[in-house]
């Protein structure tokens, strides 16, 4: 399978549209593969999947609760990464894990069977720029987008040298702390988009903090689009299940396209 | 690939010691990564710094710790023994030494808060107590499992002006408390250092802490030439958990001859049983299953308690300048009385194992008559009441 490509998301952000990309952490129940069809036919323009570490160290308690039932489940990369194939999701799809994953698969093992699994991107937060170089490369080669992050803290001499590495689009990490779901958007937002917007051409989705329809559209003033992960997980985990996910997502999407 | 030239010299600019080390980091916490490195490396550069660190160090902390001589326990093994008294040092561990030197920096970089991640609780109270002292704020991530057995640490650093927070994620031991720690510095970067307790995380900590506890092999160095007619110890020992009294005596003695030895709880000998991974930051030797989640390290000893152990460490093992080995949880028992009743002196659990190690090769891979040095890294008080407990429950 070749991969669907992140490139898609340049496009649709060229045509006007908003970016709306979820999160869900793959293997937290029986029934994620039909959460994550769900949110895509509900109006995700690309999703973002988790795959279990047990030290999450990025990652709010939602986050951090989906981890430990998807490995009290028995999930594991390799099954994930089988179920995207074999669910043939009808946009493009980037895993989300921490290095460890990557590190003991093998660089080159794991960008091939993503590819082969048909997953266009990966995100791998604890793997900074000065360390991206060995796996970017063989993601590169095999078609896997590495999608870098630009936090509110990283200095501007440094931002374009991320753009520059980044492929797929930029994550534009919201505020400072971890994933999980606040009552405001940081304030910072605004600020680091503005960034890594003289930096690149690449599309910016705004994460971390992002939890509702209101806050979504309020990002995509100034952004081309938003990660949506907690309030999506909490949902799930509260045992919403596929349609909840279908209709919170829903919500997103009308957000997004009424403004 | 960068190498360090000579064995416990200053890692690459990537901040690998050869294989091992690096800045595993989310983009967010890579500026006070960096801000750290720069800090540290003027701050060693600056006699002022220096000097109120040593004077600290004197007055208040009560170094340089004796080198004492072990003449009973000598007798009974078959070699010649000393220690390297940290438990010492006021607060009770060879902590001290760090967190001294790490809430000095935190001062100079403007920052008035302090996070600890602790284990035993020898960490926290050092941090807690250095906090104390500076006038900083303090808080400290101890996972519940830890909050058990070592309640007496708890309370004594809340009597010092720390708040605890309770770990309730993942094995609820030290492992846990790197995590929340990390997710505290994350967002409270600003104002807040992140004071790391042992030879481990991104680049530069694993650097920083092996300087700031090379004061304990440098200071042994002399004291063993003034003992022994200007020679070195044939075998220099020390437990290891993260590594850091290990790394900061070997870092004395990287140089002589001296045989080096890390002694490993059996339940968390990373080292030992570990393989290459990254985690908190650094790429390490990890016990982890194949698809790389990170295992639970199970020890009777709450400082060793951890899957992981400090890059400096996995790279020594590597090119073969220091062994590692293990002791059990039943050796450390037998070693903690043996202590006790030849030379009136109760170890921590955790030099206990350093002692364990050698009580079980005396006569066997260390010859009779060989001098040993064993870093005594931590007083026991604090784990009295555990060994009561286990003792009563016949596991020794």
């Amino acid at each position: 399978m070749t991969p669907r490509s992140l490139e898609a998301l340049r496009a649709r952000r060229d045509a006007g549209g908003k970016l709306l990309v979820p999160y869900l952490m793959g293997g937290m129940s029986e029934d994620w593969v039909d959460a994550l069809q769900a949110v895509v036919a509900a109006g995700a323009d690309a999703v973002e999947v988790g795959i279990p570490f047990s030290d999450p160290m990025m990652d709010g308690p939602v986050i951090q609760e989906a981890s430990v039932r998807a490995l009290d489940r028995g999930a594991t990369p390799h099954q994930i990464v089988d179920d995207l194939a074999t669910a043939a999701v009808g946009v493009p799809v980037a895993v989300m894990t921490y290095y460890n994953i990557v590190f003991r698969a093998g660089h080159r093992r794991m960008a091939r069977s993503l590819s082969a699994a048909g997953v266009g991107g990966a995100i791998v937060p604890d793997l900074p720029l000065e360390e991206v170089g060995p796996w970017a490369a063989e993601a590169d080669d095999a078609g896997v987008a590495t999608v870098l992050l630009v936090a509110p803290s990283t200095p501007p001499d440094r931002v374009p040298r991320v753009c520059a590495r980044s492929r797929g689009f930029v994550y534009a990490v919201a505020r400072m702390g971890v994933t999980g779901e606040r009552p405001t958007l940081g304030a910072d937002a605004v600020e680091v988009v503005a960034r890594i917007r003289g930096a690149t051409d690449l599309p910016v989705c705004v994460g971390v903090g992002v939890s509702t329809p209101a806050q979504a559209a309020a990002v995509c003033e100034v952004a081309d689009g938003v990660v949506v992960g907690s309030a999506l997980v909490r949902r799930l985990l509260e045992g919403g299940g596929p349609d909840a996910a279908g209709e919170f997502v829903g919500n997103l999407r009308s957000a997004l396209d009424g403004g | 690939m960068t190498t360090v030239p000579v064995p416990m010299g200053r890692p690459g600019p990537d901040g690998r010691f050869g294989d091992f080390g690096g800045r595993f980091v989310p983009e967010s916490l890579v500026p006070a990564c960096m801000e750290l490195e720069q800090a540290f490396a003027e701050a060693w550069a600056d006699p002022a710094y220096r000097n109120r660190l040593d004077a600290i160090l004197r007055d208040y902390g009560g170094r340089p710790t004796p080198v004492t001589e072990c003449f009973r326990l000598s007798e009974r093994l078959g070699a010649r023994v000393l220690l390297k008294r940290e438990d010492l040092v006021h607060a009770g561990s060879h902590k001290l030494n760090n967190v001294i030197g790490q809430a000095l920096l935190a001062e100079r970089m403007g920052k008035r808060r302090m996070v600890a991640e602790t284990g035993a609780g020898q960490h926290g109270v050092a941090t807690a107590t250095a906090a104390a002292l500076l006038g900083l704020e303090c808080t400290v991530y101890m996972g519940e499992t830890d909050i058990e057995r070592q309640a007496l640490n708890v309370f004594r650093m809340e009597l010092l002006g720390a708040e605890v927070r309770p770990v309730r994620s993942g094995s609820r031991t030290l492992k846990d408390a790197v995590n929340e720690a990390l997710r505290d510095w994350v967002a409270t970067v600003d104002s807040t250092h992140y004071c790391l307790g042992s030879v481990m995380g991104p680049h530069p900590f694993p650097y920083m802490v092996r300087q700031l506890q090379r004061v304990v092999g440098d200071e042994a160095r002399e004291q063993c030439r003034a003992l022994l007619g200007g020679h070195d110890p044939d075998v220099v020992v020390a437990c290891v958990g993260g590594g850091s009294n290990a790394a900061g005596t070997f870092a004395g003695f990287s140089e002589t001859t001296a045989r080096l030895v890390g002694v490993e709880a059996a339940g968390g000998a990373a080292v030992t049983d570990g393989i290459p991974g990254v985690l908190h930051g650094m790429c390490s030797l990890l016990l982890q299953d194949e698809a790389g989640q990170i295992l639970e390290a199970e020890s009777i000893s709450a400082g060793l308690d951890y899957p992981g152990v400090g890059p400096e460490h996995a790279h020594l093992a590597a090119i073969g300048r220091a062994e590692y080995d293990r002791a059990t949880d039943e050796e450390v028992l037998a070693a903690f009385r043996l202590m006790a009743e030849t030379e009136g002196i109760l170890p921590a659990l955790e030099p206990a194992h350093a002692v364990a190690w050698l009580v079980r090769e005396a006569g066997r891979s260390v010859p009779s008559g060989a001098t040993v040095l064993v870093t005594l890294s931590g007083r026991g008080d604090k784990d009295v009441a555990q060994v009561r407990d286990l003792l009563a429950g016949g596991t020794a």
